[in-house]
């Protein structure tokens, strides 16, 4: 009698599962972490607006998105770096046609703990601590020091944009590396934890995660340049040096649900939340 | 009819002892195919003892031998922490406690393995990694050390009750023996129940390491992840687990990098594989 059961459970799970995936009213958002929040908060506008339809986001980093758009797991992936040209070429084998749409701003903060005396970095000072060439904090204005290099994972956007956009100056030809011997935290929370409690750590996350337990550094492009601080105003007018877009990618063009919730995104409305959850929006 | 059906239920048995071995095989199998591939890119010197890891950047740098050592380096420190302490509580539980004192402390070892993983971690980052960094004046106490500290607690309740289970399987008569003699308590575990049970102790110690080396989640918050050559246990290490765990989710299916994570899957299947048939060549050497 049990086995009966059990196996009139098991096999309904199954086909619960079945028709959640080919229900027309889901659609299945994944990937930044840095746009996890975010896209969070579209999802629950837009279900408060149109009763019925569900929108699931869930994280994991712009590499777990793009590749799960790719094997066809995912509706929308959202990345906070390019597709690369080897993940179009996979995805058009797979018979998917990666269709990219920019959705926001983000201004990346480099931090440091409020104690350290060292407020200010040039992009060539940021790019020398990074890759391990200066190691103590006396060298770029702060206290006798060993600096401690906080990076994120190799699966996140962020990551990979720091490295090509600060490390490596926009150059395609460099060979610039994070240091060895730089932790690699799993989360921007991690980055921000370990910032707040060492002194001597200096780490990079999206702006959004600026709080009082962590000190942005004031950026300058070079010596003679002006040293501007990571904030919306100064992201927008360009002034500020180390700003990416956000994207969504979708199969082809969007049609249908993805259509309607990528409408909204692009709505004012929807670009108000970009601006409520310390993103900036494409259109003002 | 009682025949037929004592055969049938042997047979099957039979049938899920066979498949567990074929499932075994397949994964093997699964494994050296994905991992496999990517010696056609990178020699297996090269691959084991490159000394760094830059697995997205082009051309990928896949030299995995800091990522070995710093595998090794946390289980060496987690063993050698707690080998003392789990020897030493799988005698007191054995041999001293009584009865009462007993059943607390073993529920107790038992509850420490229910205790997940993560859970572990994230105690350790917000406990054992500032302590750590304050004891040892670090600039972080994100370090193999904080790594070697949580697993240890880890690898305690394999050990304690493998241990303990060897020391109580020595015949009795041993023992009586040697307090006949006029050996004293202590005398006796030390010079007669220790050396009678060895094997099944080296044993034990040889599961808890082999927990450890598998570990993931807690390694993967507390050391830090940095893919240096280590060269202290107060320096940050990145393990063979946490970068599969870290990575798997960046690597394009078919890429260098892919076929490189199962790559070093196999590495640390043959580290398990090893320290399990070491473990196992222990116990039947008891027997």
């Amino acid at each position: 009698m049990f086995k009966t059961w059990a196996f009139v459970l098991i096999a309904a799970m199954f086909a619960a599962s079945a028709s959640a995936a080919r229900d027309e009213n889901s659609i299945q958002v994944k990937g930044s972490d840095t746009m996890v929040n975010l896209g969070q908060a579209w999802a629950e506008k837009y279900m408060e607006d149109n009763a019925g339809d569900f929108v699931a986001v869930t994280g994991g980093g712009s590499g777990t998105g793009l590749s799960s758009l790719i094997s066809g797991t995912c509706d929308i992936a959202m990345s906070s770096r390019n597709i690369k040209e080897k993940e179009i070429a996979l995805a058009r084998q797979k018979g998917i046609n990666p269709n990219e749409i920019k959705v926001g701003l983000d201004g990346l903060a480099v931090i440091v703990n409020p104690a350290n005396p060292a407020a200010k970095l040039t992009l060539a000072q940021l790019a020398d601590i990074f890759t391990g060439r200066v190691t103590n904090w006396k060298q770029v204005g702060g206290g006798d020091e060993k600096i401690v290099v906080l990076s994120r994972e190799v699966n996140s956007g962020t990551h990979v944009y720091f490295k090509e956009h600060v490390l490596r100056k926009n150059d395609p030809g460099s060979k610039e590396e994070f240091a060895p011997t730089a932790l690699m935290l799993s989360s921007s929370q991690a980055i921000a934890d370990e910032v707040a409690g060492n002194p001597a750590a200096i780490g990079y996350y999206g702006m959004g995660y600026i709080s009082p337990k962590q000190k942005p550094v004031a950026v300058a492009k070079d010596e003679k340049s002006e040293y501007i601080e990571p904030a919306i105003d100064n992201v927008l007018s360009g002034a500020y040096p180390i700003s990416r877009p956000l994207f969504i990618y979708t199969n082809g063009e969007p049609d249908g649900l993805v259509k309607k919730f990528i409408d909204f995104i692009l709505s004012k409305e929807g670009q108000e939340i970009v601006l409520k959850t310390d993103f900036v929006p494409v259109k003002k | 009819m009682r025949k037929f059906k004592e055969s049938l239920i042997e047979k099957l048995i039979f049938i899920c002892g066979l498949a567990s071995v074929f499932f075994v095989a397949l994964i093997f199998l699964f494994l050296l195919k994905e991992g496999l591939a990517v010696f056609k890119t990178i020699g297996p010197f090269k691959f084991l003892l490159g000394k760094s890891w830059y697995p997205i950047s082009e051309p990928p740098q896949l030299g995995i031998l800091p990522l070995i050592l710093g595998s090794l380096l946390v289980t060496l420190g987690a063993a050698v922490i707690s080998l003392p302490i789990g020897v030493g509580c799988a005698i007191y539980i054995a041999e001293i406690a009584p009865l009462k004192t007993k059943e607390t402390l073993k529920a107790g070892i038992e509850l420490l393995a229910a205790i997940p993983s993560v859970v572990l971690g994230f105690i350790g980052m917000v406990t054992l990694v500032p302590l750590v960094k304050a004891v040892f004046h670090l600039p972080t106490g994100l370090t193999a050390l904080s790594g070697s500290i949580m697993l240890a607690f880890m690898a305690m309740p394999t050990i304690v009750s493998i241990a303990e289970d060897a020391l109580y399987s020595v015949p009795k008569t041993y023992k009586e023996g040697a307090l006949a003699l006029g050996a004293t308590h202590w005398q006796a575990i030390w010079r007669v129940m220790l050396p009678a049970a060895s094997s099944g102790i080296l044993a034990a110690i040889m599961l808890g390491i082999g927990r450890v080396i598998g570990e993931t989640m807690a390694v993967m918050m507390i050391t830090g992840n940095a893919a240096a050559m280590p060269n202290s246990i107060l320096a940050p290490v990145r393990t063979l687990t946490a970068t599969i765990a870290a990575e798997m989710g960046e690597a394009v299916v078919g890429s260098e990098h892919y076929f490189a994570l199962f790559a070093v899957g196999i590495v640390l299947f043959v580290i398990s594989f090893a320290i399990n048939v070491t473990a196992d060549l222990c116990l039947h050497k008891r027997q």
